[in-house]
């Protein structure tokens, strides 16, 4: 699993991947979380408003900085969908 | 005097914990019971400024009534309690508004609009569309992806870092409810004439050509369903956000604003910012385009500035300019828009708000 954070760098930027990295550690995940801060490589992904968040290079959230609660919730669905894919295939 | 901040330049829309459990119909009276309670509160302290500044600064502190220390004392003690009510009441309510407001809405609203129905539409939404300016780009982007005409996008842009709720609450708290609405609404026509010239120069070409490279796709984290209590803590958390960064700014300014009222001489401002100077419109503009600061820093300053005599045509073209367009955003917007763009997207408001200026000196 990978997990982007996008933004060029304004305060909700570096407080949404403080709050991701604070969401990984409380999920004992060892996962590399990246900053995406140049914005045309932020542009290859379909938000209209930063921060955003991208897990397995699928967008899921954009325009507001969530709580950790929501961050780890976004995380359980994402490996959820990983563990679904891996029965199926 | 600017108050440069560095998070000034990104205003950005507050943590939206979306609860879990959907309420049921107990929480919601609970909940519009205590904000009952909360209004009412307010409405006591707001009325009880006056008298306790008053009483404070003369019995209490002892200050003679017509001293200078005295009076920038008490103007201080009135306005600072009276306008962090204002904005705390203000933009949790612009903040429930907002709530019903978002980018992937506007832009969907305005795709395909003809020009100029779709400019007043724009300059509308700009007004209450959460905005933060470092998503200028993604927004320029998708907007012009969408559909939606450069002119009316321009429009929508200009609108949105102009027209604030903490702007709009300090001219309400210190200038009165006329002088907010004037602000609004020359605003307003401002971006909507300028995002219209703009769109009739056909500047397309001006447009860095990557974005058009990009790849579309709507949104997948758009039309949240948000129930009462998810925008009455939409709100809350914005009051936290704004007033809880921006009260230091007005702090300052309202303190510098007291000083001018204490100690600055009738008249003074009259000579270089008065009615008569023709040529202080235009340099107040100048001055303020390459300055940025938030509206908190700047207004309370403007209220001393103008009871010493400077023109309000003056002022108001000075606080748009410092407030409307802020160097952060325009290199910001020089990743998407080349320099001519950005430099007819500068001179048209420019202009724009000098005209305004001149207009409020002859008119009021």
């Amino acid at each position: 699993m990978n997990i982007k954070v996008l933004g060029p760098g304004c305060a909700r930027c570096q407080s949404l991947e403080k709050t991701v990295r604070e969401a990984v550690s409380a999920l004992k995940l060892d996962i590399k979380v990246e900053e995406i801060k140049d914005m045309q490589k932020i542009m290859q992904y379909p938000i209209l408003m930063t921060p955003g968040l991208v897990i397995n290079e699928k967008v899921v959230m954009s325009g507001k900085v969530p709580s950790k609660a929501e961050v780890e919730r976004l995380i359980m669905n994402a490996l959820d969908a990983e563990r679904q894919g891996g029965k199926q295939s | 005097m600017a108050v440069k901040t560095k998070e000034g330049a990104c205003r950005c829309s507050p943590i939206v914990t979306v609860h879990a459990g959907r309420e049921n119909g107990n929480r919601g009276w609970k909940l519009m019971l205590l904000l009952g309670a909360g209004l009412a509160i307010w409405i006591l302290l707001y009325l009880l400024v006056e008298p306790a500044a008053n009483l404070l600064t003369y019995s209490v502190f002892q200050l003679p009534a017509y001293s200078h220390l005295g009076s920038s004392v008490a103007f201080f003690l009135y306005e600072a309690p009276k306008v962090i009510l204002l904005l705390t009441v203000i933009v949790f309510g612009v903040g429930i508004l907002r709530s019903f407001f978002t980018p992937e809405r506007t832009r969907q609203l305005l795709a395909g609009k003809r020009e100029f129905a779709g400019n007043v539409l724009a300059g509308g939404l700009g007004i209450v569309t959460p905005f933060c300016s470092c998503s200028a780009v993604p927004l320029f982007i998708g907007f012009v992806e969408t559909g939606v005409p450069l002119g009316v996008t321009f429009t929508f842009l200009i609108a949105a870092p102009m027209i604030n709720e903490v702007a709009v609450v300090l001219l309400l708290g210190m200038f009165g409810w006329k002088i907010a609405l004037l602000y609004v609404t020359t605003g307003l026509f401002i971006a909507i004439t300028a995002g219209w010239v703009i769109g009739r120069l056909k500047l397309e070409r001006y447009i860095e050509a990557w974005v058009f490279d990009i790849k579309i796709a709507d949104s997948p984290t758009s039309a949240q369903h948000l129930s009462f209590e998810d925008r009455v803590h939409y709100g809350l958390n914005a009051v936290r956000e704004i007033v809880g960064k921006v009260w230091p700014y007005v702090l300052a300014g309202i303190a510098v604003g007291a000083a001018i009222h204490g100690y600055v001489p009738e008249g003074l401002m009259a000579s270089f910012m008065g009615k008569d100077v023709w040529w202080a419109v235009p340099a107040a503009v100048l001055l303020g385009v390459p300055m940025y600061s938030n509206a908190a820093g700047i207004i309370p300053i403007m209220q001393a500035l103008m009871e010493k005599g400077a023109a309000l045509g003056t002022t108001l073209a000075f606080m748009m300019a410092v407030i409307g367009l802020s160097l952060p955003e325009t290199i910001i917007l020089r990743k998407v828009l080349k320099w001519q763009l950005i430099a007819v997207f500068i001179g048209v408001v420019a202009v724009g708000i000098t005209i305004t200026g001149y207009l409020f000196n002859i008119l009021l």
